[in-house]
């Protein structure tokens, strides 16, 4: 443990942006990711925003973690990871992608006026994402077997875990849930996190 | 011990530490966590918090409480100096008695601001008054507390400026031991003091300017960061400009002095002296207008004549910085190659804001927009009615701060007569922040707009936050409910009408009638936010 720590304290700054609407609960997932990776002796920086532009607009937030972390920002083209919790949403992170970062996409669209067709994000995807791209049915499992579809940021968070594409151990990741959803949520999030670790075998 | 902490729960932590007594504030993204959290924690640790109709009476509130011997912090957004600046020049002059620390909270490229990019530093210069800039959560936590110490030390207010990057930032930040609060106020009259009348006025500023001399004497010996590096250049900056240099320095694997500078105001001067005075050049980095720029272009003149100071012909003056601008700003004043990552450009529509489903808005707007005749002008305000201005309702044809859309209202009414329409919507919270004077105008100088107060019982674009019409505190005490319209009534309005927007033919029949009045009208379409609603629900559960 203490040596794996050591090598993960080598290696380069670690950067995720989470990618969705207001209202999907992007503040909460990016405290579950810090403090996992706070748990597994990273250091961090996040960014987020508030007020005007939450009200259901598009959000980006990062989370860098690594050795030292400086900015709060993430820098152009240096995203290792992309979560989106929309589908048209994760277009938005272009500006962050190299052909090395890693998708994690909700399918699940939230219209709204001017939007383009499927077929058209579908096309937009095929340019932008050059690395891997896990396209998954998180708000339609949540809503399915938990009856809430809010849970698919906590399922996909957990199954990024599992599937390796974020440094961090589910262990931790189930850790930081504990700490930071409230007692009265903390079952069904709980079962979410479950529900990712049976989905990505 | 560690914590992750948001930039403003820093803000909170330090503050705490540092034994703060008596809390006040106004919400305003970036700054509204901090009131946020202070409501519900006030009372654990004996700390009083209000939040105040407007800047401010929040600002006052806590002069008041300072001239008795507390320890007061008060936080805001950036416009929000602008209105309690009125208070805040004179209290630089009297000074304080309990120490006394303001956040300012600025936010560049405007994520949560719809006035304008404001720099505030420049208050600092014109009130004299020590501004700190913090570059991180960490730094926010200990530079409150020097902003205590320095209050505490030479009796003046002092500003930590913050960022959106650095309000709402997340990182560890060492936990240190709460201060019991003891509040023991006791106002003892020294009209010396607290009088700023001539003559005694000029004294108080000689005063002042000496105190300011004092503490750049004081930041000489300050913890402002000098880190030793090679070469015959040089950066200085401040506040969250700091990390993105820190990047681009380990990305281009070079290494250069860099003055990373606690204090915006007063400039420890000896310390840039001898920092600029053995180079060639040197590159100001800071966000917003050249500040810093203009003072050590000064500074050279004395130490270093030939030095040459860069800054805004590499920067920009208007949107924050990040790694990539700060890169190429440094790649061409250290004529090294930054390389920009190649990204793909996908073009998408704007997702604008919107307003929440159920939201009471909604039937106020579609209602406006169904019965304005052609031609009518839209006045909008500061709050989530702000939204208008965004499709489908796009109704909105000016917009600028708090409690203008009534104050320009009656300009435009006054100028173009009866030749055209105008409503102007005001949310609950612009009104009693800065409504009410620009209501009386239309009554004493006879106009005739009709404004819709847009009250949703709560100040909810800045996360609900309690304010004078919903009868709690900002502790979440039971306080007087004040009633809008008996408030509207007694500034001579005649025509005044509350209604629940969901009656939506009540409010079609009203809008209608009162758009043909001589006077000015007023209708409050009162409605509870609907997510606020569901809050109240789930708490009551």
């Amino acid at each position: 443990m203490g040596k794996e720590n050591e090598a993960k304290k080598q290696m380069k700054n670690f950067n995720i942006l989470i990618a969705g609407t207001g209202g999907q609960g992007l503040i909460t997932l990016l405290q579950i990711v810090s403090e996992a990776a706070m748990i597994e002796g990273y250091d961090i920086k996040t960014a987020e925003l508030h007020g005007l532009s939450q009200r259901g607009g598009s959000i980006n937030t990062h989370i860098r973690l690594g050795k030292k972390v400086y900015s709060p920002l993430i820098s152009s083209g240096a995203a290792d990871l992309v979560i989106s919790l929309e589908n048209l949403e994760a277009l938005r992170a272009a500006p962050f992608v190299s052909p090395k970062t890693k998708f994690l996409i909700n399918c699940y669209s939230l219209p709204f006026v001017g939007t383009i067709s499927e077929k058209e994000i579908d096309k937009k995807m095929n340019k932008l994402i050059k690395g891997k791209k896990y396209i998954i049915s998180a708000s339609e499992i949540c809503k399915k077997e938990l009856g809430k579809e809010v849970l698919s940021g906590v399922y996909l968070v957990s199954y990024a875990s599992f599937k390796k594409i974020l440094p961090i151990k589910p262990n931790s990741i189930s850790k930081a849930i504990k700490k930071v959803i409230p007692k009265k949520y903390l079952d069904m999030n709980l079962k979410a996190f479950k529900l990712a670790q049976r989905d990505s075998k | 011990m560690k914590k992750i902490l948001l930039g403003n729960e820093a803000i909170v932590q330090g503050a705490l530490e540092a034994g703060v007594e008596f809390v006040s504030a106004y919400p305003g993204t970036p700054s509204s966590e901090i009131g946020n959290i202070f409501g519900d924690i006030a009372k654990k640790h004996g700390v009083y918090f209000e939040f105040s109709p407007n800047e401010k009476t929040a600002l006052e509130a806590s002069i008041g409480a300072s001239y008795s011997g507390l320890k007061c912090l008060v936080s805001m957004k950036h416009f929000g100096v602008n209105v309690a600046s009125d208070a805040l020049l004179p209290f630089a002059y009297t000074g304080t008695k309990g120490p006394t620390v303001v956040v300012v909270a600025d936010d560049p490229s405007c994520w949560s601001s719809g006035q304008t990019e404001q720099n505030s530093r420049y208050f600092a210069h014109m009130g004299h008054i020590p501004v700190l800039e913090p570059s991180d959560a960490q730094e926010a936590k200990d530079y409150v507390k020097l902003g205590f110490q320095i209050s505490e030390k030479f009796k003046v207010p002092v500003i930590v400026r913050i960022t959106t990057r650095v309000a709402h930032q997340r990182m560890p930040v060492s936990i240190g031991a709460v201060k019991k609060a003891n509040p023991k106020a006791k106002f003892v009259k020294d009209v010396k003091k607290f009088v700023t009348m001539p003559p005694r006025v000029l004294e108080m500023k000689d005063e002042l300017l000496k105190k300011i001399e004092d503490i750049k004497r004081f930041y000489e010996d300050s913890s402002a960061s000098i880190e030793k590096g090679k070469g015959s250049i040089g950066i200085i900056t401040s506040g969250i400009s700091y990390l993105y240099i820190k990047e681009v320095l380990n990305k281009l694997n070079i290494s250069i002095p860099v003055l990373k500078l606690g204090f915006f105001y007063p400039l420890p001067e000896k310390k840039i002296k001898s920092f600029i005075k053995p180079l060639k050049k040197v590159l100001i980095v800071e966000e917003l207008e050249g500040v810093l720029e203009k003072e050590v272009n000064v500074l050279a003149k004395e130490v270093n004549p030939k030095l040459k100071v860069q800054g805004k012909d590499l920067l920009p003056v208007s949107r924050e910085f990040n790694v990539d601008i700060v890169g190429l700003a440094i790649g061409k004043f250290a004529n090294k190659n930054y390389k920009l990552a190649k990204t793909t450009s996908i073009d998408l529509p704007k997702r604008f804001p919107r307003l929440c489903p159920e939201c009471p808005y909604w039937f106020v707007f579609s209602a406006v927009k169904e019965i304005a005749p052609k031609g009518t002008i839209f006045g909008g305000g500061i709050g989530c009615y702000m939204l208008a201005g965004f499709p489908p309702h796009e109704i909105q044809d000016y917009l600028l701060c708090m409690g203008s859309s009534v104050g320009v209202a009656h300009g435009i009414k006054k100028a173009v007569g009866d030749k055209q329409k105008l409503i102007t919507f005001m949310g609950d919270s612009s009104f009693f922040h800065a409504g009410i004077p620009a209501i009386i105008n239309t009554v004493f100088n006879k106009s005739n707009p009709l404004i819709i107060i847009m009250d949703n019982r709560i100040t909810a674009m800045t996360g609900h936050q309690p304010n004078p019409g919903m009868g709690k505190t900002g502790m979440w005490e039971d306080t007087t409910d004040l009633k809008i319209e008996n408030i509207v009534k007694a500034c001579g309005v005649k025509n005044v009408k509350v209604i629940d927007p969901q009656n939506i033919n009540e409010l079609k029949a009203t809008i209608k009638d009162f758009i043909n009045k001589k006077e000015v009208s007023v209708i409050v379409a009162k409605r509870i936010c609907a997510l606020w609603a569901r809050r109240m629900k789930r708490r009551n559960k």
